[in-house]
């Protein structure tokens, strides 16, 4: 029981994170109809950016202090993802518009090789660590409840609650604010949400920027715990079948499908896996989330497809 | 003023349906050929028949039956790979198990495995559309991956799934050299495309071209969407799988599961969007472009004599070549064959102006 429960929170811990990267997936589906391929190069460059400002600015200013160099990097890696965004916007989206979704997706791929290239140019292609602080110890807990208790990873903790108080920031700030109110309405209809007077432009550029601070906050996370390197970018294509698990279009669907991927990936590799011999993992959570999809096409939480003629 | 079809007229309906219907494109198909049978062969060295002409006609025959998917039906599919993988791991364990088993036969059986895999991972396009779909076929990719590494029955107990063959004969002719390797191609290209070409402009190509444009108009007007989507899944990969078993005998000859890795999935794709989708010529034209850049690319550095360090190098090979394709995308959405038909038109009228 003890070892089941460890599995379990084990999956809910990596779920939230899948859920972190999915959401950067669902951010840009709902604002511009575009399947962000590059979200998984974005990760990888913000974390490269983060890994590497940590490493630069404190020989710059010459000063010794691991919290403030860490804050200078992460504003520096923001800044540079904000950038990103400008010029995906400005060079790429803008001439795009109104192309089929297949064409988006593989502008999105092109994206992804040029950032994977330009990251690494940029900043160097070694492996490099992230260290915010995180502790590594684990912890025993439910000590009274069960004998032996169960172990939990206290980063895996820390990750998690970071990634619910992100999700709950974004939550406030797509239902509360202005511009959250604008992005909703350029999810609903580009050109209605342009005739009201809603600059598509400017909402694309928050939208990536968006995008790329969960990115850069999901890229700490992962870097954190297995260090920044190339294989990064595959984290994101454990986070597709979150995507369309939950819905293309549904931000709590990101986090539950993200869960139960986690948890999914994760049961399954161990009671299901040794009778196939492992590594299951991968394909796992596709087979999952595509016999979900049999049942409901547009996913747990997406919006219902109306087909018409 | 060269090519016009004034003066051609079509007396027959034989004539008037033919695949090319003016005389200077049966010319031109002609030429072409002559110098992909003749002098190709003839004339080039060692060096380019095998770094560039056998993975352009293995690529194109990929992208030729990934086109035919996603192109004319319109389901858009990434796990191409992995059926290329089924095709040559199939055919693989044909030729291994099964004494005197002839080249051919074992590449189309191979293929016709890999069309099993396909009408199974096709099922789910019947209630799964767009994104949704494209996002579920990776199943099968990481599928293919994950089984040819792990279940060791399909690689003949070969560790780590890598396996090679030797000694290959067609008719009792061996395959050795280049130039018999790219004939064999060659002969399997110009069937395929022939094949596909008849498909598509046949009933079944216009069922899935309506299929495309708006499968439940498709519906109401007495389309069947199974049977149209499952054909589609199901030439499509017979094809992919008989490209898949060509890169792997031919092109490579000893191969692991990563020579089928999502990535080919994605080079297929990039192909098939870059060429045209849609069109038989623009799988040729995508295949061309996706093998010729990343070797021009490489290159481009040891040309101008520039000391560039090959991690470096290897870096900008990838800015570039996504660099590129965003481009592309921008400058011809609909892919090299929408400027060839450009190309075309102008062509009828030059050199004068109406």
């Amino acid at each position: 029981m003890g070892f089941f429960l460890e599995t379990l929170f084990g999956g809910l811990m990596v779920g939230m994170l899948y859920s972190l990267i999915a959401l950067g997936f669902v951010l840009i589906y709902k604002a511009s109809g575009v399947f962000n391929f590059a979200q998984g190069a974005m990760v990888l460059f913000a974390a490269l950016a983060m890994a590497r400002f940590y490493e630069w600015i404190p020989k710059w200013l010459g000063f010794d202090n691991k919290i403030l160099a860490n804050v200078l990097a992460f504003a520096a890696a923001v800044v540079v993802m904000v950038a990103a965004a400008w010029i995906i916007e400005r060079l790429v989206l803008r001439h795009l518009v109104n192309q089929e979704h297949i064409t988006l997706l593989m502008a999105t791929l092109g994206i992804t090789y040029f950032l994977e290239g330009f990251g690494q140019t940029l900043f160097g292609s070694d492996i490099y660590k992230i260290d915010v602080g995180m502790p590594k110890d684990p912890v025993i807990a439910f000590e009274g409840l069960l004998q032996g208790g169960v172990l939990i990873n206290k980063e895996d903790l820390y990750a998690a609650v970071i990634a619910a108080v992100l999700v709950a920031l974004l939550a406030l700030f797509f239902q509360k604010t202005a511009t959250g109110r604008a992005l909703r309405a350029v999810a609903d209809d580009h050109q209605a949400a342009q005739s009201i007077g809603i600059p598509l432009g400017r909402i694309w550029i928050i939208v990536w920027s968006v995008a790329g601070f969960v990115a850069l906050v999901a890229g700490v996370i992962w870097g954190s715990k297995l260090g920044v390197q190339f294989s990064l970018s595959l984290v994101a294509l454990k986070a597709l079948p979150v995507v369309i698990l939950g819905g293309l279009t549904s931000v709590p669907g990101a986090i539950i499908g993200g869960l139960i991927i986690g948890v999914g990936e994760k049961l399954s590799e161990i009671y299901i896996g040794p009778m196939l011999g492992g590594g299951i993992e991968i394909w796992f959570a596709y087979v999952l989330a595509l016999a979900f999809l049999l049942i409901r096409p547009q996913g747990l939480f997406g919006e219902k497809i109306i087909d018409r003629v | 003023m060269l090519y016009r079809e004034n003066g051609q007229f079509k007396a027959s309906y034989r004539s008037d349906q033919q695949i090319f219907p003016i005389l200077q494109d049966r010319i031109a198909i002609g030429l072409l050929l002559v110098l992909a049978f003749v002098l190709i062969p003839l004339l080039s060295s060692e060096y380019l028949l095998r770094a560039i002409f056998v993975p352009f006609l293995i690529l194109s025959l990929a992208a030729l039956g990934l086109n035919i998917l996603v192109g004319y039906c319109g389901q858009i599919s990434l796990g191409t790979g992995a059926f290329m993988a089924i095709g040559a791991y199939a055919a693989y364990n044909f030729q291994a198990r099964i004494p005197g088993m002839p080249l051919i036969a074992s590449l189309l059986l191979g293929g016709l495995c890999s069309t099993g895999v396909g009408v199974l991972f096709g099922i789910p396009s019947l209630r799964i559309k767009g994104l949704y779909l494209a996002v579920a076929t990776l199943a099968a990719q990481f599928f293919a991956d994950w089984a040819f590494l792990r279940i060791n029955w399909f690689t003949n107990n070969s560790s780590s799934g890598s396996v090679s063959v030797a000694g290959l004969n067609v008719l009792g002719v061996p395959i050795e050299s280049p130039v018999q390797k790219y004939l064999l191609c060659l002969v399997f290209l110009v069937v395929f495309a022939l094949l596909a070409k008849n498909l598509v402009r046949g009933a079944i190509g216009r069922e899935w071209m309506a299929i495309r444009d708006m499968d439940v108009a498709a519906a109401v007007i007495g389309i069947r969407p199974v049977y149209a989507k499952l054909t589609a899944f199901a030439v499509s990969s017979f094809i992919v799988g008989v490209a898949g078993g060509l890169w792997g005998f031919i092109h490579l000859g000893s191969w692991e599961p990563a020579a089928f890795s999502i990535d080919r999935s994605f080079q297929l794709l990039f192909m098939v969007i870059i060429g045209g989708l849609g069109s038989v010529m623009g799988s040729f034209f995508g295949a061309a472009f996706i093998v010729v850049l990343p070797i021009v690319l490489d290159g481009l550095p040891y040309w101008f004599g520039l000391p560039v360090d090959t991690a470096l190098a290897s870096h900008l090979t990838f800015m570039i070549f996504g660099a590129l394709i965003v481009f592309f995308l921008i400058v011809e959405p609909h892919g090299i064959a929408r400027l060839w038909s450009t190309a075309k038109e102008k062509l009828r009228l030059w050199p004068f102006p109406h």
